[in-house]
């Protein structure tokens, strides 16, 4: 009788290190990092994630390397007048105390460019991320589907 | 009113009367002036979405290699859209909305065509646009050129891209992010933005395959 509820229990807590995907240091918590799949010809790659900062002081997100690639880049994106444009943001990146970073499609993101190889569905690209006062955090994107994020009927993002 | 008028202008006179009459004219004149500018505005606005609208002769490479011309296109209806490979964002969001909306639309998917245009030649061979294109899971027919035919293309089109060179002696894209519709003759028929509601598009869609 109890085995019936004791496995599903313990499996429940198996899955949830895998799907909660959040990595910690400091006062930085890096949620859900992620990126696309890309295909061979395909230079370069997207990250996306949450970056909350519970300190009362504000970081910057200064750099970052990945294996994977040659150089990571910050970029943001802005549509104008229906015309997409995407530039390197020099400097790094805000993280607002008592705030969030959101590093998403149709904002800022992480670029990594000359990857090395495709990005395959499923794999999970290291990448460290250097803040000015948190020091240097590795976080794992997790290798998405090209069509994540629109897929089941949300109208925008 | 029509009591008073004739009154208030015979109490003022003959030479009154004359100059209210020409007044009137010129009123009359000018209002008609009016009209008829507006009317060839109008006229002129129509003619360009009607004849030299969006759309035209074009020579591109498909993936595999061959040339495909906008007759090659004809006989079916088809949404283009220009972007890049190197476009980590708004290419690939506006290629999986196109994806989920044929998807959506079951058979009737099928009954048009998804073009994709590579506005970076220098980077994006033929056979890499296709190593993309699959990763979409639906047929999309993926071109590019030389920088004239890129030209050409974009020209008639009416697309906006521009090259911006960044530190390093790397280049990032501007580019029109809309998708353009156009009929099983080649001809323009809307725009349709990547981020509108999907109904919204579905039923842009149906119109298109329908007319």
């Amino acid at each position: 009788m109890t085995r019936r509820f004791i496995i599903p229990i313990a499996l429940s807590f198996l899955t949830i290190p895998a799907t909660a995907q959040e990595f910690k240091k400091n006062n930085l918590t890096i949620a859900k990092p992620w990126t696309r799949q890309t295909a061979a010809g395909q230079s370069v790659g997207g990250g996306f994630m949450s970056i909350a900062n519970s300190s009362k002081t504000a970081d910057t997100l200064v750099s970052a390397t990945s294996p994977a690639a040659q150089k990571v880049e910050f970029h943001s994106m802005t549509m104008d007048g229906g015309i997409m444009r995407m530039r390197p943001v020099p400097g790094g990146l805000p993280v607002p105390a008592g705030g969030r970073l959101d590093l998403k499609p149709g904002g800022f993101h992480i670029m990594l460019v000359g990857l090395k190889q495709p990005l395959a569905l499923g794999r999970r690209v290291p990448i460290t991320l250097r803040f000015q006062r948190a020091g240097t955090i590795t976080v794992q994107l997790k290798v998405e589907s090209v069509t994540f994020g629109t897929e089941g009927g949300h109208g925008r993002h | 009113m029509a009591v008073i008028e004739p009154k208030m202008v015979a109490a003022a006179g003959p030479t009154r009367r004359a100059r209210v009459i020409v007044f009137g004219l010129v009123a009359i004149l000018l209002l008609g002036l009016g009209v008829l500018i507006a009317m060839s505005a109008y006229r002129d606005d129509g003619g360009a979405v009607q004849g030299s609208g969006p759309g035209g002769a074009f020579t591109l490479t498909d993936p595999a290699g061959r040339t495909v011309t906008d007759q090659t296109l004809r006989g079916k209806p088809y949404a283009i859209f220009f972007g890049f490979t190197r476009c980590p964002d708004v290419c690939p969001t506006t290629l999986s909305r196109m994806t989920q909306l044929r998807k959506q639309m079951g058979a009737q998917g099928m009954k048009y065509n998804i073009v994709f245009v590579s506005v970076d030649p220098g980077h994006d061979k033929p056979a890499d646009i296709g190593n993309y294109l699959t990763l979409f899971g639906t047929p999309i027919i993926g071109l590019t050129g030389t920088d004239a035919q890129i030209a050409q293309i974009t020209k008639a089109y009416g697309v906006y891209f521009r090259q911006v060179p960044v530190e390093g002696g790397d280049y990032t894209i501007d580019h029109m992010a809309g998708i353009m519709l156009f009929d099983r003759n080649g001809r323009f028929a809307e725009m349709m933005d990547g981020t509108e509601p999907i109904a919204v598009s579905l039923t842009r869609l149906r119109k298109l395959i329908s007319a």
